[in-house]
């Protein structure tokens, strides 16, 4: 085109150059959008993946195959003097009375082995679910009762479809006679599917239809109070010192780059140190989520500190110099101007710091939540597992039902800490209205 | 009652609307017929009168320091009392730094150091043992930006005289808050809305807001840095006025980038160059009769 007005080299137009540029600019700008789209794809293809395979795996641990039984409480057996004493009525053979049941619901079985297939169709949660229901009403003693018992785990995987009954009976945990009293239940309507409250309700168990996670999630919202209680208001205040009040010299930096490191450090260190400091030192009970808190509050720490000072950096200088300039002292500008400024910052940074910590395991097992616990913590001084750790511990049981239910427990944590962060979210917005 | 008083007002009222150019020439003019200035551009010493009769805040030999750098060098003025004083200069020229010693704004920037006296009171209130709290209520500062706190109005102005514990009572405080926005000329506009957020004014109020604020708490000497830089000319217009009417009881000390202005409300016009107080005067004798050749570039407009 400038070629036009030779003879002399003329220089190509400015604007000429910058047209000829263009189209390799846009394609430029074309695949570097397409990049980030590919990125988004791909984070939203393996959260797809991930949500798929734990609902795909856990939904069933929502449901719990139930089997009828028909028990005739017999007097003779429950309370030979006839006295009512509930001390005599608690430790009646309740398991006797349920296995007559099942002799009586299927006379024809006979052989001791048989017999014993056959009692183990129903949950040994069968016994305890009659010993309540009597201890709760004497009167009932001497009747015939129908109530619905928990099928046993391998039953309710085999209802559930879980065990092929195609593949040849040595490889199967159900039998092919206990196949066909199912069957034969089944025919009667004596079997059936219902909402597992007993996860929602029960701590763990070894018998996975018995187990629940109240144990753990109790474990968990008593170390994630202690973790909020102390490392919020330690955080906010070394954030505010750190940022509003300290000289910035040699020591100062040290401090914000060894913050910096701790932030990185394992967790599982922070579990080595809590077990020589909290436990070996100091003598705090193993396995109490005080100790568990505490480990925590180590580990959220810097996460809160970093998060804070971010937050406290953001608020303008202008509204500083404005307080300071009507004779308002550091302190009153800080509480009266920027920490209200800065607390959506420090409360979203607590939530991403408290979520971690919700969701860790390692530094736990450290200091004994680890252990198996049935009884539900009622403070931080019992023994309690978190909801992670026993998510790791069921992953590590061998029986079949303990998948669906380590699956289940996933989803609650997650359904947990979208809670949590929606909580960050509407606080952040309440506090940005305000002004 | 505001807008009223923008349109009947005196001459150099006029020309603080959009005519700021016609405004200039009208200076250059003036000064370029008279070509008065005698001293020479190498000079570095301060001409004119630094002392004054009756001085609110006298300052001797300040120099600022930020690090190793020297910003302002052994500058000695006087402040008079009642009175509105300009400090006019190009960028960089520490006017700001130096009216930021005046109520101690320095100490917030890390390395900042001032040497010097500067006597408010016969107090040297550049003395590390001075409390900077009572001092700042004492000598009361409103910035180059708006900066409204992110409350209320009423919040904004009650502020102040909480903290210093000036009412005992929500009804002192509702006082206060009136009297200072009326003061302010700002009453009339936010009458009906003191509980809404002071950021949603527009600029010129958010900075009369800001005044206000800076007046509840009663200061004796108000500093301002470049009130009017972010603001258009009406807004500018009402808050001249406003410095007109404060100077009765306050003593002003105005930082300005506008030489009209800078004619318009002060009495004494303190010119600074690269960190030398270069000449000071009364603001007629500055713009029409320059000393300094220095004084005479920057006012008619051959830099800055």
């Amino acid at each position: 085109m400038s070629k036009q007005t030779a003879p002399a080299p003329a220089r190509p137009r400015p604007m000429d150059i910058v047209q000829a540029g263009m189209k390799r600019r846009y394609a430029e700008e074309r695949r570097f959008r397409f990049y980030g789209k590919l990125a988004i794809g791909a984070g939203l293809l393996f959260l797809t993946l991930l949500f798929t395979s734990i609902v795909a795996n856990g939904y069933s641990a929502f449901v719990q195959s139930f089997i009828q039984l028909e028990v005739y409480l017999d007097a003779e057996k429950l309370d030979p003097q006839g006295t009512r004493d509930p001390a005599q009525l608690g430790t009646a053979d309740y398991g006797g009375l349920v296995k007559q049941s099942l002799r009586s619901a299927f006379p024809e079985v006979s052989d001791r082995r048989d017999k014993r297939a056959l009692y183990g169709l129903v949950s040994s949660g069968a016994d305890f679910q009659l010993r309540s229901m009597v201890l709760e009403d004497p009167d009932i003693i001497g009747t015939r009762q129908t109530l619905w018992v928990p099928a046993d785990d391998d039953v309710d995987m085999f209802l559930k479809g879980h065990i092929d009954r195609s593949i040849p009976e040595a490889d199967r945990r159900i039998k092919d006679n206990q196949i066909s009293w199912l069957d034969q239940l089944a025919a009667e309507g004596r079997i059936e599917k219902r909402f597992n409250t007993t996860f929602f309700t029960a701590g763990d168990s070894r018998d996975p239809e018995l187990a629940g996670i109240r144990g753990a999630v109790m474990g968990s919202l008593l170390t994630l109070m202690v973790t909020l209680v102390l490392s919020f208001p330690i955080g906010v205040a070394a954030a505010v010192y750190l940022e509003e009040f300290a000289p910035r010299n040699r020591w100062t930096d040290l401090i914000e780059v060894n913050i910096n490191n701790l932030a990185a450090v394992p967790s599982i260190v922070f579990g080595l140190l809590g077990l020589a400091v909290f436990i070996n030192f100091f003598g705090i009970p193993r396995s109490a989520p005080l100790v568990g808190g505490l480990v925590l509050t180590l580990m959220t720490l810097p996460t809160i500190i970093i998060a804070s000072r971010a937050a406290l950096k953001s608020v303008p200088p202008s509204i500083r110099e404005a307080a300071l300039g009507v004779g308002a002292s550091p302190m009153q500008t800080i509480m009266y101007h920027v920490l209200p400024l800065a607390m959506p910052g420090m409360l979203t940074g607590t939530i991403i710091g408290m979520a971690q910590a919700l969701g860790e395991s390692a530094p736990l097992l450290m200091i004994g939540m680890v252990a198996f616990i049935v009884d539900v913590p009622s403070s931080v001084f019992d023994p309690a597992t978190v909801l992670p750790v026993q998510i790791f511990l069921w992953a590590d049981s061998p029986e079949r039902a303990f998948v669906e239910r380590t699956s289940a427990a996933i989803m609650v944590l997650l359904a947990f800490l979208v809670v949590m962060n929606a909580l960050a979210v509407v606080l952040r917005k309440r506090f940005e209205r305000r002004w | 009652m505001q807008n009223t008083q923008t349109g009947v007002k005196t001459p150099p009222r006029t020309t603080a609307g959009p005519t700021e150019l016609d405004a200039a020439s009208d200076v250059k003019d003036a000064v370029t017929v008279a070509h008065t200035a005698t001293v020479s551009r190498d000079v570095r010493e301060t001409v004119g009168e630094i002392r004054v009769a009756d001085p609110r805040i006298r300052c001797d030999n300040v120099s600022v320091y930020y690090g190793e750098k020297r910003a302002i060098n052994d500058i000695s003025l006087d402040i008079e009392k009642n009175a509105v004083i300009a400090l006019i200069g190009p960028s960089g020229c520490g006017k700001s730094t130096f009216l930021r010693c005046l109520n101690r704004m320095n100490d917030t920037i890390d390395g900042c150091r001032v040497t010097g006296d500067i006597v408010l009171d016969e107090i040297n209130i550049n003395s590390p043992k001075i409390d900077v709290v009572p001092l700042r209520a004492q000598v009361g500062m409103v910035f180059q930006k708006p900066n409204p706190f992110p409350k209320s109005i009423w919040e904004n102005i009650a502020f102040g005289p909480r903290i210093h514990g000036f009412a005992q009572d929500k009804d002192e405080l509702d006082e206060i808050v009136v009297t200072s926005l009326k003061r302010a000329g700002l009453w009339a506009e936010v009458k009906d809305r003191l509980d809404q957020p002071g950021t949603g004014l527009s600029g010129g109020q958010q900075q009369r807001l800001c005044i206000a604020r800076t007046i509840a708490v009663s200061p004796e000497v108000i500093l301002m840095d470049e009130p009017c830089s972010a603001l258009d000319p009406i807004a500018t217009a009402k808050i001249e006025d406003l410095i007109d009417e404060l100077r009765e009881q306050f003593t002003i000390c105005i930082v300005t980038h506008s030489m009209q202005q800078a004619a318009r409300v002060s009495q004494r016009t303190a010119y600074f160059h690269l960190g030398d107080l270069i000449e000071v005067g009364a603001t007629d004798q500055i713009f029409t009769n320059p000393r300094h050749e220095l004084t005479e570039d920057y006012i008619t407009g051959r830099f800055g």
